[in-house]
């Protein structure tokens, strides 16, 4: 369409533009048509120029629709709302609906356009107006324009009057206290003749309802006859060309006037039993061979679902439902889905009779009806139907789209664990669906699958067995390696030597060289993770103890990881090697079997861990000291990394460990010890205390230091305190280094020193001191000590606190640290906790400084504050 | 409610877009892209909804354009369906049996309709007829003052020759 009014014009027209740009062939050609055009609008728009303007804005519009900026045409669509024209106005209105929206700031400024307009002789005028006040209004206009428009729901025109009434739907959705203003004006038009106001009154109803329940009532008490009437004049009328679609007289009414039924209905037994004998003939009468009847009826059944309805009705629209789900056409059968899950809670039984069609729709080839009845059965799961409905999920497992896999694998899993009465039921599902979509099983299911098989001791040699053989079978699955090698790990005799075979087990022969020649191709297996090849590692370790034979080759295996460029599988690495070459006497007592892991304890963990909103963070500082109890795990510190989950929960149970049965329950590296520690706990500590220590040994990703080698610097100094009674020269190699870091706690402080940061150049100690009456605040005196054998200067040490804490940083004694410990700088913190008793103190920290001028940055996490603060 | 309304051809290209709930540019070029991946590779056979970011889009094809609309998670898909055909009908009357090209020269146009069928996402006519002489009203009105102002521009070119 040629926009251009002067015949002399220059520049080029709209059409010829589309055109331009439709030619080029390249996305850098048409950004230069593009630009070229924009350059020339621009200078149209600083000259002020008036003739182009329209045109202009008509271009602007297509180059927005293309994805390019074009703010800088916003003022223009202004000017053309104020221009006097109606074809400027036209033009303006509908670059404002397109180039702006309601969140711009200069949408104001078309305020007083607009009320002009409103108020406007001519109705197409008044109509542009009210379309975009109804299409992009804020929450400011809505209230400034209200009064306008409600008086416009009086005018004379129809067509003036369903705009008004359409954009006090807008109005009162950006004010909803606005809504007892329009409902009289409402309830006065529901008695017009012509549909396209009835239409927008009764949406202009509905949405009043949402809004107000003084409404709400009014309605039900003004309106309800004129719908019953509506609705019966328009399903009984004959043949109605205007409004006909599909043989249907105007199904958009039937179907707007049917949702403001529900609305009205809804918890309200007189208006329910108003309105039940329309409903029943619109379900009844409506044919059902065309979308639009079929619209109607789906309207309907949902009313029906919606109100109080008589028994009667309700079987009424269970049938119309059943007819749907057994309609051919798909878009018929993802409504009857989508219905059947509201009915559910009406009458489950009537949908459960579906069961055997929603179980085929699970296999549909459209996704969209796949998860409507995936969510569907996962609703109609109860203690009778559980096992044969997982059958077939599973079985379906098998052959389904990759796609498809995460969301039936998540909705098995769900539904297994909702019955887990049956434990051989429940493992048995589990393992199948490890083996078929292990990739896709999240990390709490497999977690939850461990806990209860630690529980469950007669169940133990099943698993492993047939975990053996599903990992032969099934190898690239993630989390069933996982599983696999944590079970062979743990039970791995059990494997060996058909121990409790259950009555239906075939035995199977397994050599102790099989059990770790199946964790050794996990471990090197080209794909796996960081996690699985640590378990991998535990695992073999804990073999190396269950099957002393293999011993020699396990050290083979293990030590290869010693070259390793992950950290956390080298330092493992070396660690187990020295484990296994040096420290035969504690082997045993140290690779015995997991204690009995705390269901109960796992679940609420589990519960809170999803509602964790910290941020994870693994670099958590490895020093717990001893003789302090231990923090919660909640606030401050991250998630743990899933195998510090796991092993974390052992130390809340009590261990079945033979060898150190005096000891506290937590106390893992005091088993690793074979050392009765805890006969002695150090000063102002409570009993429980190494879980920390036991998952800094075995958890992923606690690597401390990022610039040095692995170092063991785990061990508190409680320990190292009481080394003399260990006695054993290896193990004083295993905690070579260490007796360096004993801090002993200060006699004349209240509370214990801590070493709150090392690494294998810096160690950070911490010093408190609280007034008296102010639990809140505490002063920490932090004593930094240089390690290395060269200086550091430029030191600079921060700190960060979540926001309920608050920190002030007082200035360092000095920037330079001596090298080898001779000297040290001191710096003082200031920290008050606002949550002091409900969340524990938490610090993140990052020490800056040179070497030799080379910049080096290390940093780390103080969740081992001592109690209280 | 109708939060927005979608026309993408085949080829992933957009034909008009009209947003009824608040998207920033940045968010709408994304939704875009979202919902051209995901409709634009569906079967023929498939049903019309896809469900997408907790509401649903209906979305039906006509020769190269697919009419998408999203809406809320409990409305009546099948009614949007009719509501696309509506509209479709109402732009066939209207250009007299449309095509792409036509919806992309006279673009404004086609937003012309739509603003006459829909306003704040909800139904506004149901009577194609009376749309339609709603539109030619008004574009006899746009006529009517460009003649106005063409031989006013005659009478001034007149003038001064």
């Amino acid at each position: 369409m040629d926009l251009a009014i002067n015949p002399f014009s220059s520049g080029t027209r709209l059409r010829d533009m589309i055109r331009a740009i439709r030619a080029c062939k390249t996305a850098a050609e048409e950004r230069a048509v593009v630009r070229r055009e924009c350059a020339a609008i621009r200078a149209a728009i600083s000259e002020g120029d008036q003739d182009y303007r329209h045109r202009n804005m008509a271009k602007l519009m297509f180059i927005h629709m293309l994805g390019y900026p074009t703010h800088f045409g916003q003022m223009e669509c202004l000017k053309l709302i104020a221009a006097a024209g109606f074809p400027e106005k036209r033009i303006g209105y509908l670059g404002l609906m397109l180039l702006l929206d309601e969140r711009q700031e200069v949408l104001m400024l078309v305020t007083n356009s607009l009320k002009q307009d409103l108020n406007h002789s001519n109705q197409f005028i008044v109509g542009l107006a009210l379309c975009a006040l109804g299409n992009i209004c804020s929450a400011e206009m809505a209230r400034d324009l209200a009064p306008e428009v409600e008086r416009l729901l009086q005018n004379r025109d129809p067509n003036t009057k369903k705009k008004a009434a359409l954009c006090s739907i807008r109005i009162v959705r950006k004010v909803p206290d606005l809504a007892e203003n329009f409902m009289s004006a409402a309830a006065s038009l529901l008695k017009e003749k012509h549909h396209g106001v009835l239409i927008s009154a009764v949406q202009l109803c509905t949405e009043l309802c949402k809004a107000s329940t003084e409404a709400l009532e009014y309605l039900r008490k003004n309106c309800l006859e004129g719908l019953v009437r509506i609705l019966r004049d328009v399903s009984n009328s004959s043949y109605a060309p205007e409004y006909d679609v599909a043989g249907i007289t105007d199904p958009f009414l039937h179907i707007r006037v049917l949702k403001l039924m529900r609305t009205l209905g809804q918890g309200d037994a007189d208006c329910s039993e108003y309105i039940n004998d329309i409903l029943a003939q619109v379900s009844t009468k409506t044919e059902s061979n065309k979308n639009a009847g079929n619209a109607i009826l789906y309207e309907c059944v949902e009313t029906i679902m919606g109100i109080e309805a008589t028994s009667g009705l309700r079987v009424l629209a269970i049938n119309i439902l059943g007819r749907f789900l057994s309609n051919r056409d798909n878009n018929i059968r993802y409504v009857a889905l989508n219905m059947l899950m509201k009915a559910i809670a009406v009458d489950t039984q009537a949908v459960q009779r579906h069961r055997a069609t929603i179980l085929e729709c699970v296999k549909d080839a459209d996704v969209s009806i796949r998860k409507r009845a995936l969510e569907l059965v996962y609703l109609l799961v109860n203690d009778t139907n559980v096992k044969p409905l997982t059958k077939e999920l599973v079985d379906y497992l098998e052959v389904s789209d990759q796609d498809f896999k995460e969301d039936l694998t998540a909705k098995i899993c769900s539904i297994v664990e909702k019955f887990p009465q049956d434990k051989l039921w429940y493992l048995d599902q589990m393992f199948r669906v490890l083996s078929l979509a292990g990739n896709y099983v999240k990390d709490d299911v497999w977690h939850a699958l461990i806990v209860l098989m630690s529980n469950a001791s007669e169940l133990q040699g099943y698993s492993v067995r047939l975990l053996y053989k599903a990992l032969l079978a099934c190898g690239e699955q993630e989390s069933l390696v996982r599983v696999a090698v944590w079970c062979i790990g743990e039970y791995g005799e059990m494997l060996v030597n058909n121990i409790s075979m259950l009555d239906m087990e075939e035995p199977i022969t397994v050599t102790e060289s099989d059990a770790v020649d199946a964790v050794e191709v996990a471990l090197k297996r080209y794909s796996a993770d960081v996690t699985t090849r640590a378990m991998c590692l535990v695992s073999l370790l804990k073999l190396s103890s269950r099957f002393p034979p293999t011993s020699e080759r396990i050290k083979e295996i293990v030590a290869q990881n010693k070259g390793n460029t992950v950290l956390e599988l080298q330092q493992r690495s070396i660690e187990f090697s020295s484990i296994i070459q040096r420290h035969q006497s504690i082997k045993s007592s140290l690779l015995e079997r997991m204690p009995v892991l705390d269901e109960a304890n796992y679940l609420v963990k589990r519960a809170a861990s999803t509602q964790a909103t910290i941020p994870s963070v693994k670099s958590a500082p490895a020093v717990t000291p001893g003789g302090q109890p231990k923090l919660p795990n909640g606030v401050a510190k991250p998630p743990p990394a899933p195998l510090a989950d796991l092993l974390d929960l052992s130390s809340d149970d009590t261990p079945v460990t033979a060898s150190a049965p005096t000891t506290t329950p937590n106390d893992f590296l005091q088993d690793l010890l074979g050392i009765g520690l805890t006969d002695s706990p150090p000063a102002g500590g409570a009993p429980s205390t190494s879980t920390d220590i036991l998952m800094d040994l075995l958890s992923i990703g606690s690597t401390p230091v990022q610039n040095g080698p692995p170092t063991s610097n785990f061990v508190p100094p409680s320990i190292a305190e009481t080394k003399p009674v260990a006695v054993t020269p290896q193990v004083v190699d295993l905690l070579d280094g260490l007796s360096s870091s004993t801090s002993l706690p200060d006699e004349t402080a209240a509370y214990p020193t801590v070493t709150a940061f090392q690494s294998a150049t810096l160690r950070i100690t911490f010093s408190f001191k609280k007034q008296a009456g102010k639990p809140q605040e505490t002063t920490i005196n932090a004593t930094f000590t240089n390690l290395a054998t060269t200086t550091f200067t430029d030191f600079v040490f921060q700190a960060a606190v979540p926001k309920f804490i608050q920190l002030r940083l007082d200035p360092a004694s000095s920037s330079t640290l001596p090298a080898s410990g001779n000297g040290s700088v001191t710096q003082s913190l200031s920290v008050t906790n606002n949550q002091h008793g409900q969340k524990p103190l938490a610090m993140r920290i990052r020490m800056s400084y040179k070497v030799n001028g080379e910049d080096r940055l290390e940093q780390g996490q103080i969740s081992n504050f001592p109690a209280g603060f | 409610m109708i939060n927005f309304v979608l026309l993408i051809s085949r080829q992933g290209k957009v034909r008009l877009t009209k947003w009824y709930s608040p998207y920033t540019q940045k968010e709408r070029t994304k939704v875009i892209r979202e919902l051209s991946g995901l409709i634009l590779t569906r079967g023929p056979k498939l049903c019309n909804f896809v469900e997408w970011r907790g509401y649903k889009v209906v979305y039906r094809r006509y020769a190269s354009l697919y009419f998408c609309m999203c809406i809320d998670a409990d409305d009546n898909e099948l009614e949007v369906l009719e509501i696309i055909h509506h509209f479709v009908e109402i732009l066939d009357r209207y250009f007299g049996s449309v095509c792409e090209l036509d919806l992309i020269f006279n673009f404004h146009k086609a937003y012309y309709i739509l603003d006459e069928i829909l306003i704040a996402g909800e139904l506004q006519e149901s009577s194609k007829k009376n749309v339609a002489r709603l539109i030619a009203a008004q574009d006899s009105l746009v006529e009517a003052a460009k003649e106005e102002a063409s031989s006013i521009s005659n009478i001034i070119a007149q003038a001064t020759k």
